[in-house]
This record gives structure tokens, sequence and C-alpha cells, in this order.
């Protein structure tokens, strides 16, 4: 495997270790028995479940992406790999998803400061950019196909369509929780029971924008050319 | 409270752990069916995983029919033998152990013995088992469907797996890949609750380091499983794209027929690493909660705590995080690079060093305890020969030169059955024995439990053992018949028989285990409380089998770690977590 999934596990790695770090691992529980009301703070974070499961969940998705993208590295250095041309449309999806992080950013810096008619626009316009993303991302691959770049013709355009389906249906899962959230927002519950909710939905927009922008990078034809001469540097 | 210290930890004022708002069911079908209470989704999973798993045991008897009697059973041809190994080690890995450990020991113990009401997801929790039981009737289906289930192996190597001459290669692949992206989208589900549950809904008082070891075991083969399955869930989908669609991400060029298929440049090699990223974390994924569970059943049953706690959370962290660097030890035989064997066979090797700690201290903490020879530490105890003994062959195989020679023999069979087979089924029986009383208010059969552990013990080693020998005879594995090798002496055919003997009665002593299980749901003996007077908190809960919520009014406030066993001076010989010191002198 290359070395983009160590890349990814280190990071986790690291995190996991710092948090081990502020558990007192090295304490000696058979020593300390409390009396009544002597109970000591059990190391939670003060952060929502919600949040925390959120976290994992995108610890989750990396490992997912970091191994579809050592496998796409793993596959290019066969002989048979020809990089197709990523289409310009691409440019246009990526600035429609960078819009629709905005607007969610822009929701909830509104939930916090407690304006349900900003978080009610922000909502409605990062899911619109959303689908419009996802509804551009569709026409890429019909152009794509149209001009001949067809799924198994050759493992490139196998990599481009898996890898931009998968982070398509990542963004459409967030768009069923975004649903959910804009549903409270009409229902009219109050700004403290949609915070959280928006909040983590700009989480999971902004990790999603990221991870498009990584892909994006390397489903353009100049990062195949830039692996090929990492590689000869590196042998 | 007045103001006081407490040993290094210094003063610290009680943390508010705040009380959660349950789902209260309001039907029949949400209380037991489309439950959200964790305590019924642990004993649905359990009850689909056993199911399921009894499916791969009567498979096992048709391999073993098969090897002992070649050919004399009409129904069983090379074609089906080669589904029977596949199905019945995909299922025994991941439809059995891990959604057992898992689904159905994590689901049941992890809110219970931290003090939790319940999970912290609990409407996710339940997509979980839906979607874990989607994915098991989705297999079952692949038996059903034309062509029968997939042939390929359980490690479905591309390119054969989805080659004509491979049984099962129009329905049964696609099916086994579907349900492993199923079971995968569902255990997700479930692992973000057990990690989550563990981290935040731990009652006031529970630190990490009070945590009782299954639950550490359980939490951390959680935190392994949510990194590694998605490599099964990538290799799946791509070997799908293969299967389906005619992409060559894994799929050569290959010759079939005589007939060039449109498959090119694709590397085999590429799955292999993707699977074994997931395949060899996922032993540590069955076998991190059975040294948890282990360890909780030897220090009760032996009255006596458990030596070197911090050593055993340590050696779990670390063996967690090995985990990872180990997985090509399972490809030297690829065609890898040898300097990359060199170092996969010293990760594999370190693995050893914390392993061995974990051991050790079970045997110092049985040292001079007051040994209770239930059957719960029988199965205890007989985990720790047999894991020793799987693990002392697996020394052998991490060894680059003495592997490639035993690779893909009856060898290295007998070693996975040992170590991650049997030593894990040992911990799921005795754990099921321990925590049966809990679950349903009433003792299993001890008589038939002592039957069914020594029927099930000694017979592993009748079946296991010879198979070491028939191993290194050279005896492939996954053949049909061996016919008429020359190097195969007379005997192998003669222990062949034996082992199948072993397998049938092993076979039916489990049955003898599922009528128990289901006579002492109506007869058993009633179990109080607290029957083996053990410390941690799902033996204080205020009824028994718990009530939804699990804790009544109030949630219990831990003022100690879970091994006080034997304690000078107290009035039993156990002290309950959640029983404060006595009133020191001021």
């Amino acid at each position: 495997m290359s070395i983009t999934i160590l890349l990814v596990l280190a990071p986790i790695g690291a995190i996991v270790a710092w948090w081990l770090s502020q558990q007192r691992l090295t304490s000696k529980p058979w020593l300390e028995v409390g009396a009544i009301g002597e109970v000591p703070d059990t190391g939670a974070s003060s952060l929502p479940a919600a949040t925390i499961g959120l976290g994992v969940f995108l610890a989750v998705v990396s490992s997912l992406f970091a191994l579809l993208i050592s496998a796409y590295f793993m596959r290019m250095q066969v002989a048979d790999w020809a990089q197709m041309p990523a289409p310009k449309l691409l440019w246009f999806n990526t600035g429609v998803l960078i819009l629709s992080s905005v607007a969610l950013q822009y929701a909830q810096v509104a939930a916090r400061r407690g304006r349900m008619d900003g978080v009610a626009d922000g909502l409605i316009a990062g899911g619109l950019f959303a689908f419009t993303f996802l509804v551009g991302q569709l026409l890429a691959w019909q152009q794509l196909n149209a001009a001949g770049y067809f799924l198994a013709a050759n493992p490139a355009n196998a990599f481009f369509y898996l890898l931009t389906g998968v982070h398509g249906l990542h963004l459409s899962g967030g768009l069923v929780a975004l649903g959910r959230t804009a549903d409270k927002v009409w229902r009219g519950f109050e700004v403290n029971q949609v915070r959280l909710s928006v909040q983590l939905c700009a989480v999971y927009w902004h990790f999603l924008l990221a991870l498009w922008l990584v892909l994006f990078s390397l489903l353009t034809p100049w990062v195949g050319d830039f692996a090929v001469i990492c590689r000869q540097l590196l042998t | 409270m007045v103001d006081v210290t407490i040993g290094p930890a210094g003063a610290i004022q009680p943390a508010e752990v705040k009380d959660v708002e349950l789902y209260h069911a309001k039907s029949w079908v949400t209380k037991y069916v489309f439950s959200q209470d964790a305590k019924v989704i642990a004993i649905q999973y359990s009850i689909t995983a056993l199911s399921i798993g009894l499916v791969a045991l009567v498979l096992s008897w048709l391999i073993r029919l098969q090897l002992a009697f070649p050919s004399s059973l009409s129904a069983i041809g090379p074609g089906e033998y080669l589904q029977f190994i596949t199905m019945h080690g995909m299922i025994m890995v991941i439809y059995l152990l891990t959604a057992l450990f898992l689904g159905g020991f994590g689901n049941y113990l992890i809110p219970l013995m931290v003090g939790a009401r319940d999970m912290v997801f609990p409407y996710v929790n339940m997509v979980s088992y839906w979607v874990y039981l989607l994915a098991v009737l989705v297999l079952v289906a692949s038996f059903f469907a034309p062509g029968g289930p997939t042939g390929s192996g359980w490690t479905l190597y591309p390119p054969q797996a989805i080659l004509s001459g491979t049984p099962g290669r129009e329905w049964g692949i696609i099916l086994m890949l579907a349900s492993l992206i199923l079971f995968i989208i569902g255990f997700t589900m479930g692992g973000l609750n057990y990690v989550v549950t563990v981290l935040q809904a731990r009652t006031r008082g529970m630190t990490l380091m009070r945590m009782p070891l299954t639950v550490w075991g359980i939490f951390t083969a959680t935190v392994i499983a949510l990194l590694a399955f998605p490599a099964l869930f990538v290799g799946s989908v791509m070997l799908l794209f293969d299967r389906i669609l005619g992409t060559s991400f894994f799929m050569p060029a290959v010759v079939e027929m005589g007939q060039h298929l449109k498959y090119r440049g694709g590397s085999p090699l590429l799955f292999q690493h993707l699977f074994w990223f997931f395949g060899h974390p996922e032993v540590y994924i069955v076998a991190v909660p059975a040294f948890g569970i282990v360890s909780d059943l030897i220090s009760t049953h032996a009255r006596k705590n458990i030596f070197g706690y911090r050593m055993m959370v340590w050696a779990i962290i670390a063996i967690g995080a090995l985990s990872f660097v180990v997985w090509a030890h399972h490809m030297y035989v690829s065609g890898m690079n040898p300097y990359f064997g060199f170092f996969f066979a010293t990760t594999t090797l370190i693995i050893a060093i914390p392993t061995a700690i974990k051991v050790y201290n079970w045997v110092l903490t049985l040292w001079r305890g007051d040994i209770h020879l239930t059957v719960p530490m029988l199965f205890a105890l007989s985990f720790i020969v047999t894991f020793v003994n799987g693990g002392l062959t697996g020394l052998f195989l991490g060894n680059v030169v003495v592997d490639v020679p035993l690779s893909d023999t009856m060898f290295v069979v007998a070693h996975f059955h040992m170590v991650m087979g049997m030593a894990p089924i040992f911990v799921i029986f005795g754990a099921i024995y321990h925590w049966y009383p809990k679950v349903t208010g009433r003792m299993l059969n001890e008589m038939l439990g002592k039957f069914h552990f020594w029927v099930t013990f000694l017979g592993a080693y009748a079946i296991y053992f010879p198979m070491h020998y028939i191993g290194l005879l050279g005896v492939p594995r996954r053949y049909f018949e061996m016919g008429d090798m020359a190097f195969v002496p007379r005997s192998a055919t003669a222990l062949n028989i034996f082992i199948t003997m072993a397998a049938l009665t092993v076979g039916f002593a489990q049955m003898v285990f599922l009528f128990n299980l289901i006579w002492s749901l109506f007869k058993g003996k009633p179990a109080g409380s607290n029957p083996w007077r053990a410390t941690t908190l799902e033996w204080q809960t205020p009824e028994t089998p718990p009530g939804h919520g699990n804790w009544g009014k109030e949630l219990p406030v831990v003022y100690r770690w879970a091994y006080d066993y034997s304690v000078p001076g107290a009035k039993e010989d156990f002290v309950p977590q959640n029983q404060p010191a006595v009133a020191r002198a001021a």
C-alpha cells in the first residue's frame, strides 16, 4: 500500500495518542478508592455526544478515502494507465461547492448569534448549492461519457467515476441531515434546538469540501505527471 | 460533603453527568422488534449471529465429511466443497464473531458496565441491527441464487473470484460483496455508538482507568474495526465494479477458454493489500474483546484482582496500534519485495510482546487465587491454553522462511482455527454462561454446561492437533480431495477420519448448548441479581434482568475500580464498584 494511508492514519493516531495522554493512564486505580462525595472527573469531553460522534465518523470517512486514494496511486503505476482530461465543468462545480460551504458557515454564525432568519437563508442557499454541485457532477459524467471516456475503458476513468461517485454519495447523505435540520427550522423550533445541528452540518460540509479539493487535484492530469516526477526522484 | 483529597488524583468536585432523555416504547413492536433499547438490540444481534453461525457449523460438518470420505457423498462435488469452505469462513469470521462480540456483547455490556442508561444514539443503534440483518439475509439468499454462493475462498481473491471457473460466479459473488458492504455500513452505525458511549456516557466516577477490561477490549476493537473495515469496503466496491461494470481495477488480462476477456492491466495484488489491511486487524477485532472478557471472567471466578491492570490496558492499546502494521505477513508468497517481508515479520513478532504480557497477567491472576471451576471459568482457562497454542504456531508462520513452505497447507488452517476460531469461541461460551443470568434472570444448567465444555474443549484439540501434523506433511488447504499423492501417507487418511469424528462430536455438543439456552430460559435456577458475586456495575442493577433505562431513578456512582475481590477486612470477599470507602478516621 502506498504511503497515503499512513499519512491519514498518522494524524488519527496522533489524535488518539493525544487523547490517551490526557486520560491518566498511569494512575493506579486500585489505590484510589473514594468515600461518599469523592468522585473524580470522568475525563469525558464537554462537547455534546453528537459532535464527538461526527468526529469519529469523519475519521472513518478519512480512512475510506485514504484507502481509495492509496489504491488509485498503486493502480496508476501499471502501464495501461491513461489519464483523461478533467472536464471544465469541474471548476464550476468546485466553485458551487465552495459557495455551499460558505452559506452553511453563514448559517452557523447566524445560529450562534441567535438570528433564525439568517439560519434559514444559509441552510436554503447551502442546500441549493450542494444540489447544484451534485447535478453538475452528473453532467460531468455525461460529458465524459459522450466524449468516449467510458467507465470500463481505462482504470483512470473508472477511478474518476468511483471517487466522484463515493464523494457524491457522502454529500447526498449530508443533504438528508441538512433537510432534517431545515425541517426543524420550518416547524418553528427555537434557535437553541437547531444550533447544534446547523453547526454539525457546517463541519461536515467543510470536511467534504476539503475532501473534494483533494480529489479534484488528484483527478486533474497534472497530478499524474507530478506523481511520475516524484517517483522518479524517489527511485 | 466536606472537601477531601483522593489519593494522587487531588480534590476533584463531582462531575455532573446529565441524565438523558430516553425513548420510551409505546407498543409491543417498538419495544421488542424495532427497539431502541441497547439490551434488546444486543439480544437481536446475538440470536441472529448464533443462527447464521449454526449454518456455518453445519457447513463445517459437510467439509469434514468430504475430507474424511472423499467423493463418497454424492451431494458434495468440487464446486459445492469450495462454496462450503467459503461460506463457512466468511460467516464465522464476520457474521458470527464480529457481530456477536461487538453487536451482541458490546450492546449489552457497554451501557451497563459504564453506568449509562443506553447508547448515546439509540435510533442509529437500532438501524445498525436492521442493516446487519439485511446483510445476513442477502448472504443467505446467495445459497438459493442460481449457481449458488461464491466458491472463491473467504479471501475472495481476484481474478479467480470472478472468473467463470469459480462456482457462484453469476450471483454468489455479487450477493457476497453486497452483503459485506451492507455489513460494514451497519457496523459503522453501531461502532459510532460503542465508541461515543464509552467516551461520553460514563457515569460519575467511572474514569477510563476504572473501566472493566471487557469495556476496554470492546472499545479498542471497535476503534480498530472502524478504521479497518473501510479497506474491505473499498475492496468490495471495486471488485463489484470489476464483476458488474467490467472495469479492470484488480483484473489483469486473462485468457479464459481460449477467449481474451475484456479485462487488462489490473492488479490482483492491490486487492490482497486492501483485503489484508482489513483482514489482519480483523483478527484483533475478534481477539481484543475476548482478551477483555476473559480478564473479567478470570478475576471474578478466581476471586482475585486482575494482575497488572494498567499493563493490561496498555497492552490492549499497543496491540490495537500494532495490528495496522502487520497485514502483509499474509502475503509472503504473493511475490512481494523481500525487504517488505522482513519488515512485516518484525512487526508481527513484536506483537507477541504485549500479547505475552497479557498471558502472564492472566496466569499471575490465577496464582494463589480462590479458583472456582464454574463453567465460565473453565471456558476462560481453556481460552488461555488454546490462545497460547495458536499463538505459538503464529510465531512459526510469522517468519518468512518458515511460512513459505507452510503457506496454504492445513497447518495454517489449524493455526488460525486455534487462535481466532476456538479461542474466541471459548470466550463467547464463557461469556454466555457468565452473563446469561443477568440477561434472563436464570442460571444455565451446570451439568449440561460442563458436558458442553469438556466435549468442546477436548474435541477442539482432537480436531486441530492432528491437523497441524497433516499440514506439516504438506497437505494443501482448500483441496477437494488428495487422490493418490505420493507424499501423503495412508495414515493421513486415517487421521482425517478421526478428525471428522471429533468434529461431529463437538458439533453435537453445540446442540446440547442450544438446548441448554432454551431449556434454562424456562426451567433454569433463578439467579438473583448477582450470582457470581461480581463487582462490576451490571450486577448492581435494581432489577434483573435490567429494566428500560437500566438504573431506576438514580444513576450509579462509581467509587473504585472493578477488581476489588478478597479485600482484607471487607464484610464479603468482594466490594462492588458503586460502594464508597468506609469513612476514614478524621
